[in-house]
């Protein structure tokens, strides 16, 4: 569905985006994640139309973003960061608007913006001013027109930046129900959002791709493997000779002490034998055992070691 | 076509929503309705003259107050990417909000309407130079349009729009004046002359319609509507 070959953008001096490939298959949520300035704005910019590449060639739904623009613009939903709209509109003549400017037809319009303000809930606030509306109504009348003409591609830039947690999650429900049929590309810098929407994350950093993947997939290719954390009570040294004896422990490290108490973190290469071990050994040698937990690596640490690591090296 | 409509639909029904239109419309009704009636009853002529004189002086604030906007606040807030996203051409958006504007002014000239009404009961108004001053207005209202909508899409802030606009309309205007013309050089003078903003006015003013002052005012229209789809444009290329 869309088709990313080579894509460079720069901005005079500074290159935004540099020489990234990828392509979203129909009906698949992408994540496109990163850390402020990484080029995910840019990258959503080229694929909408709105500045063109400096090179390489973007196309959506088989036609091309630089010769084809307004045939692209027609299949795409798009919304911009911060979800600007005409704050001096009522909502149902800013749809009525969209709704000319895509073309519907008369004799259709109502019933698509009846659908579409059914799917969106925005009911209530139909006869309000935009401006006057919450920020998660703003957004929802912003999501709402991207999808009037029922549109391939969704793009959505940032959609849950500015909402309470209940919004959040109306809003990630929602883009969940639409990616059923849809192609969508969302872009956050809010790692759980990540996880609970998308079945594909491509991190970017300084206008590069630097990983793609499942969020698991991720979380799992970090430091290749799971920890867990173990607290026992009992001699500090005997307890991390022993754990570092078990075959699957690759690292042991002492994370805290509390009075007889000490946890643990280790690196194993099989977490669930590794678990059983550590508890037969507690067993055995009489430690009380408080805590045993698996814990895999976070997508929030993956995020960190993949764009923080890189800005060290250079 | 239908794009066209549909954002000068917009941008019209904006103004009536925002309440630029009705500000708008009450004050430069009563402020020309005022500036012309004050001397027309010491005078006592049947004669809409006066009224169309200061024509380009109304609206050299009242244009740059309705165009000020049109881009600047879509860049402000952000609209601008939402409208260039949607599938309109460039050059749709400039002519649907040159429109609006022109429906805008169109509606206040309009409601001037019940003016020479009044004047044609109290005497004998002559018909021609009224349908000619009216004609002017619209013409030499719209040119200050299209500079004041292209000035509004080189800036993000509203009032550096309108005061620019202001300026250069002014300059626009001034430099056909006798008093610029007199100390210019005389190759020069002829060519301001032509140039200027007032002087195609003057003569349609009187009455007298002439098809290279119509023809003036159009080119200056399209000049600037076109330069204004290159600042739009020029985002790309940025």
């Amino acid at each position: 569905m869309i088709e990313v070959r080579n894509c460079v953008k720069r901005f005079g001096p500074t290159v935004a985006v540099r020489d990234i490939s990828f392509s979203v298959p129909k009906g698949e949520i992408l994540g496109l994640l990163g850390p402020n300035g990484a080029g995910k704005t840019t990258t959503m910019r080229i694929l909408t139309c709105y500045m063109p590449a400096d090179e390489g060639t973007v196309s959506v739904a088989g036609y091309d973003v630089a010769t084809d623009s307004v045939e692209v613009r027609k299949r795409i939903g798009y919304l911009p960061e911060n979800a600007p709209l005409y704050k001096e509109m009522y909502a149902l003549a800013f749809l009525d608007f969209i709704a000319r400017v895509r073309g519907i037809p008369a004799s259709k319009k109502q019933s698509r913006i009846d659908d579409i303000i059914e799917i969106c809930g925005i009911k209530e606030v139909l006869h309000k001013r935009i401006g006057e509306m919450s920020k998660g109504y703003q957004q929802r009348v912003g999501l709402a027109q991207t999808l009037i003409h029922d549109p391939d591609v969704l793009i959505l830039d940032e959609p849950t930046t500015g909402l309470d947690p209940n919004q959040i999650k109306q809003i990630r429900d929602l883009i969940k129900e639409i990616g059923r049929e849809k192609t969508v590309i969302l872009s956050t810098h809010i790692l759980p959002e990540v996880q609970a929407t998308t079945n594909r994350v491509l991190i970017m950093d300084y206008g590069r791709l630097v990983a793609d993947g499942t969020p698991d997939e991720l979380s799992k290719k970090a430091k290749g493997a799971e920890s867990l954390v173990v607290q026992v009570r009992g001699p500090e040294e005997s307890i991390s000779d022993l754990l570092t004896g078990i075959e699957e422990v690759t690292r042991l490290r002492l994370a805290d002490s509390e009075e007889e108490f000490h946890r643990f973190e280790l690196s194993v290469t099989n977490g669930r034998i590794a678990a059983e071990k550590v508890f037969s050994i507690a067993v055995q040698e009489g430690w009380t055992l408080r805590e045993l937990r698996p814990e895999s690596q976070s997508l929030e640490e993956v995020f960190y070691e993949l764009t923080m690591g890189e800005r060290e090296e250079q | 076509m239908r794009n066209i409509f549909a954002v000068a639909r917009r941008e019209f029904q904006g103004y009536f929503n925002s309440l630029i239109a009705y500000v708008f419309l009450v004050i430069y009704l009563l402020l020309t309705n005022w500036l012309f009636f004050r001397p027309f009853f010491l005078n006592g002529q049947a004669d809409m003259r006066n009224m169309f004189a200061i024509i380009p002086w109304v609206f050299l604030f009242f244009v740059p107050a309705i165009t000020m906007r049109l881009w600047a606040e879509e860049k402000k807030i952000g609209t601008m990417e939402l409208l260039m996203t949607l599938p309109i051409k460039d050059s749709e958006a400039v002519l649907g909000k040159f429109l609006a504007a022109l429906g805008l002014l169109a509606t206040a000239l309009i409601l001037t309407f019940p003016t020479p009404i009044i004047v044609s009961t109290l005497g004998n108004l002559d018909p021609g130079p009224m349908w000619g001053a009216y004609l002017g207005s619209i013409l030499i209202g719209a040119a200050y349009l299209a500079i004041g909508v292209f000035i509004s899409s080189l800036t993000e802030n509203q009032i550096v729009a309108f005061i620019i606009s202001i300026v250069v309309i002014f300059l626009l205007y001034i430099m056909g004046n006798d008093m610029v013309l007199f100390s210019a050089p005389a190759a020069f003078a002829s060519v301001l002359e032509f140039l200027s903003l007032g002087s195609h006015f003057d003569s349609i003013g009187r009455g007298v319609i002439d098809l290279r002052d119509i023809m003036y005012y159009l080119s200056v229209i399209v000049f600037f509507l076109y330069l204004n789809i290159k600042s739009v444009e020029s985002r790309k290329w940025r």
